[in-house]
């Protein structure tokens, strides 16, 4: 029996890492500190029913078992003779996993993208025109005293982070934790969040881009002559703003109730330069709830290998950037590519109707630990070992904060790590004998 | 690899030789006294000098990426398809890593320190670092906001601040202490700056001058082979001369612990500022290169302005805001627990500003009247003044009263006006060239095996096509801004890896970090009090928070025994 401790939680973006996790012959038989999500995934590691154990190679229509090397042959034939292939995923595995995958995509003249393509991609863009106001979380525990999430559930989605970053904790200048603070949930309907708020505020669906404006010409000294802005009356958003100017530190949470809402990046934008305008009167603060573990460390790789956050085309031999032209949904819709390598991500289930449409006319590789649809839809199937759990990787939290996620237990016989099947494809693409095993940071 | 640079002209200042015709000698990685049936490189008639050490960069790390998130306009630029040997490329004030590696590479140099490490993201940092190729590499490492550091110096306790110091060096796999703003990075946790050397942190009750003089002690007590690295406060104010002078007074009772100075004032040129408003703007360069002349403790690195595009970056958080807020641009700012406050802005320095063209002039003055070039080394403040890549015209504007007289015509003419570059016929030759880019930031850095040819030293040479008795760098400044921008050779630990201005192989180099063991009592004591503070108010755990050596590519630990620190 083995008792790990400080063990970092590979599932959501607020990567707790205080997690104990007690391991016996291989099987985890205690998780302690995590949330319930968190606790499961732990757990679901025992259970092999539900993962892939053997690659799999489509042969006459049929998913059959193959070996590994036939199956890293096969996919990366698949590649190979592909003239655009697309290589989507990457927000649940490790930043070294995704270092590989540019390096491939870069080799195959393929288009790379991250789930930010369908979660906060319109946070990147916003960024890319008004910047990022921003702290690393240990910031707000110890500073904040206003917290507003705005189109965002954490009790769902994040379900510690209001006890470890943000309205519960203790922090040096908030000693009395939730009594020192104040909780106001912005949503279009009255969530589990909401319900525990100091203050709830209902905006009309599709209309927060109003509301945002008119925080903003009230924050920075304009009256308000409508009776009320997107179903919010005059006097509350008065009263808001105020609150907001008022706040020792104040930080503006938001989800994506507010990305993929009407507006899009419009409404981004205008919550960056609503945060602006409150600099001028005091200390405020935006941030974005990512929701993968590592949708952000993917981001931050491919900016800093590529020079750019996500959906970036290498067809051209050098990065090219355009979403809404090399966004992986553009690109299927458009009937672009025409083969694909899906890695820890099920788009046959996410993705809207017309970009399955196409992606099941072309080969997929697909590299994930359990079945999905994806999976059944793929000519070549490789399981792969789950990082923060089996193997050890890098993991960007949600405030870009790295973290190193560690091994607790072993994987199933035979099954590699992401880094390990990518540098495998690779070499073969490349016609090259595989170098020395990898570090695993690369 | 066994080679012989033959025949070259070569200035290696801290060897005291000055373009001599010599020949150097490379086996395994070092230079040696003779060596045996060697690649011979012919470089006659070419200028051959000990391969580039880059002090102040800002070149991996949170706040360099969240400048190419901001940015995308900024990687239209400088867009190089892969090639066999290197990878698909783009940037230019905040190149990608590789292209970052592959441009220090192609300038002859071969080491190259970043400027600003926060130790929480120091992984990240160190996550880039392994992607810039062809460099030494290393990191200094933020302290003039932590709140251990602030605590323990204002408690007086100052063995407790070095046994932190050396505990959070090998936690970040940092190198040197940098210090900026010191007290304003916790101060702007709340909106707030500090203004002066006597402004109290609020709640820490702590003054910015107690700061510098407290790390500047504990540096010294720890013996470390840098001294403090400081960008002091007022960055980039009207009149902020008066607090640099201050500033450099500071530390003045310490004494230093090895043979270098006790305090390096990073890019002196945003700190060398007169007047009372943005109209009256202008430079008091002389007075500060007059205070550095007559002060043994301290040098300075430029921190040039070129004239273009850039992007602005710094740990000075409320700067960045006053800047964007001048300049209406895009501002991106990243508070982080406990420890700083960085903040990115784009920024045009144009020829048409009366406030750049002074800025440009400002730089250059420093260099100029600074009489001893080992107190005055070459930095851009990459990408703040202007990218790295420019520094072949800089180097060429030292080198050229002439170009720096055509250049003040097409500028505003407050250059000629508030300052006084016009009047400065000093021209920089080969070798004072060689010191302040690498032989001086050597010696800065404590790098006994860098920065100089002699037998011993790493065997990273930078060959220029240039031959000293031929050109005439005062006239020909235009072939000295060429030449220095593409070496024809560039040898890193013993191998060619540029040719002709082309990268010819790709190698990874060594990542360099101190490891100061303390008094193990004293240790132990820190230990108990860092568990306290990080189960508390930081959003990590402890055993989470340090690097982990698999980051670092070829990890060097240089090993210091500070035990006498109880």
């Amino acid at each position: 029996m083995h008792r790990y401790t400080d063990v970092i939680c590979s599932f959501c973006g607020t990567l707790c890492d205080d997690i104990e996790v007690v391991v016996e012959d291989n099987r985890i038989v205690d998780v302690k500190h995590a949330c319930r999500i968190g606790t499961a995934k732990f757990f679901a590691s025992n259970d092999y029913e539900h993962r892939i154990l053997k690659p799999m190679v489509r042969k006459n229509g049929k998913l059959v078992e193959a070996s590994l090397d036939e199956a890293v042959e096969r996919a990366a034939e698949i590649l190979k003779s592909a003239t655009k292939p697309l290589l989507y995923g990457w927000s649940s595995t490790s930043c070294e996993a995704h270092s590989v995958g540019i390096e491939l995509a870069e080799e195959l003249g393929g288009v790379i993208d991250n789930t930010t393509t369908v979660c906060h991609g319109p946070s990147a863009l916003a960024i890319h025109d008004a910047g990022y106001i921003s702290c690393t979380l240990g910031e707000v525990k110890n500073r904040a005293d206003l917290i507003i999430y705005w189109g965002a559930n954490p009790m769902h989605g994040h379900p510690r982070h209001l006890s470890r970053y943000s309205i519960f904790p203790r922090g040096y200048f908030r000693e009395r934790g939730q009594q020192d603070r104040e909780l106001i949930v912005i949503d279009v309907r009255k969530t589990d969040t909401a319900k525990i708020a100091n203050k709830f505020i209902r905006v009309n669906y599709g209309e927060d881009y109003e509301l945002i404006s008119a925080l903003r010409k009230v924050v920075n000294g304009g009256e308000l002559h409508q009776e009320s802005v997107a179903g919010v009356p005059r006097e509350e958003i008065i009263a808001l703003a105020e609150k907001m100017k008022n706040a020792q530190f104040g930080v503006l949470f938001f989800g994506m109730g507010l990305t993929q809402s009407y507006g899009r990046h419009r409404n981004i934008d205008n919550a960056i330069c609503l945060v602006r305008d409150l600099n001028t009167h005091t200390k405020f603060v935006i941030m974005a709830m990512r929701g993968h573990y590592n949708v952000v460390g993917f981001n931050e790789v491919l900016s800093w290998q590529a020079g750019f956050p996500f959906a970036v085309d290498m067809g051209r031999g050098f990065a090219w950037y355009n979403p809404g032209e090399t966004t992986a949904n553009d690109v299927l819709q458009r009937g672009e590519c025409d083969a694909a390598l899906i890695i820890a991500s099920d788009p046959v289930s996410h993705f809207p109707r017309k970009s399955i449409e196409h992606l099941a006319k072309i080969p997929i590789i697909a590299i994930d630990i359990h079945p999905t649809p994806t999976t059944q839809l793929a000519d070549v199937v490789i399981p792969s070992a789950i990082v923060g759990i089996e193997v050890d990787g890098t993991a960007y939290r949600m405030d870009a904060v790295p973290l190193r996620l560690r091994k607790v237990k072993e994987p199933p016989e035979g099954v590699l790590s992401d880094v390990e099947i990518l540098r495998r494809i690779l070499a073969k693409v490349r016609g090259e004998q595989l170098a020395a095993k990898a570090e695993v940071a690369r | 690899m066994k080679l012989i640079l033959k025949n070259g002209f070569v200035y290696d200042p801290l060897n005291g030789i000055n373009g001599e015709k010599m020949d150097i000698c490379i086996e395994d990685g070092k230079i040696v006294e003779d060596v045996k049936d060697a690649k011979v490189i012919d470089c006659s008639g070419k200028v051959v000098m000990p391969g580039g050490v880059e002090i102040h960069s800002h070149i991996a790390g949170g706040k360099v990426n969240v400048g190419r998130l901001m940015r995308p306009e900024d990687h239209i630029k400088n867009v190089m398809p892969k090639t066999r040997l290197t990878r698909a490329v783009n940037g230019y004030s905040t190149p990608s890593t590789f292209l970052t590696g592959y441009l220090y590479a192609k300038l002859g140099y071969t080491t190259a320190f970043t400027a600003a490490m926060p130790p929480l993201m120091a992984r990240h940092t160190h996550e880039e670092l392994h992607d810039i190729p062809m460099l030494d590499k290393g990191a200094l490492t933020l302290m003039g906001n932590n709140w251990f550091v602030m605590r323990y110096l204002k408690r007086g306790d100052v063995e407790l601040a070095a046994a932190f110091v050396a505990w959070l060096l090998k936690a970040a796999k940092g190198y040197a202490i940098k210090v900026v703003n010191p007290g304003g990075g916790e101060a702007w946790g709340w909106g707030r700056d500090v203004r002066s050397l006597d402004d109290p942190v609020p709640h820490f009750d702590i003054t910015p001058r107690e700061i510098i003089s407290g790390l500047a002690k504990v540096n010294e007590m720890l013996s470390l082979p840098h001294s403090i690295h400081l960008h002091a406060n007022n960055l980039g104010r009207v009149g902020n001369y008066v607090t640099t002078l201050e500033t450099m007074e500071v530390p003045n009772g310490t004494k230093p612990a090895r043979e270098r100075q006790v305090v390096q004032l990073t890019h002196a040129q945003f700190h060398s500022y007169g007047g009372d408003s943005w109209r009256t703007f202008a430079s008091e360069a002389e007075s500060i290169a007059k205070a550095v002349n007559n002060n043994e403790n301290v040098i300075i690195d430029i921190g040039q302005v070129v004239f273009g595009d850039t992007t602005t970056m710094t740990a000075d958080g409320p700067m960045e805001y006053y800047l964007s807020s001048l300049t209406g641009l895009k501002w991106a700012n990243k508070n982080i627990e406990l420890e700083t406050s960085p903040g990115v802005t784009p920024f045009v320095y144009s020829k048409r500003s009366p406030v750049s063209a002074v800025q440009w002039a400002v730089g250059l003055e420093l260099a100029l009247h600074i009489k001893d070039p080992f107190k005055v080394l070459l930095t851009t403040d990459h990408p703040n003044g202007a990218p790295f890549f420019k520094y072949p015209t800089i180097i060429a504007w030292l080198m050229s009263a002439r170009y720096r007289e055509e250049t003040m015509k097409e500028v505003h003419g407050a250059a000629q006006k508030n300052t006084t570059l016009a009047t400065i016929d000093r021209e920089y030759d080969f070798y004072e060239i060689a010191v302040i880019t690498r032989a001086g930031q050597a010696k800065s850095l404590g790098l006994a095996e860098k920065g100089h040819l002699g037998v011993g030293a790493d065997a990273d040479v930078a060959v220029y096509d240039l031959n000293p008795e031929e050109v005439d760098p005062s006239r020909d400044y235009k072939l000295i801004e060429e030449k220095f921008a593409r070496t024809s050779y560039t040898i890193k630990g013993g191998e060619i890896v540029v040719k002709d201005g082309e990268i010819v192989k790709v190698v990874d180099g060594r990542t360099l970090y101190i490891d100061a063991k303390v008094d193990e009592g004293l240790e132990r004591e820190l230990m108990r009090d860092i568990d306290y503070y990080f189960k508390r108010f930081y959003s990590v755990n402890l055993a989470n928070y340090p690097v982990q050596e698999v980051y670092l590519t070829n990890p060097t630990p240089v090993q210091i025994d500070a035990s006498n620190v109880r």
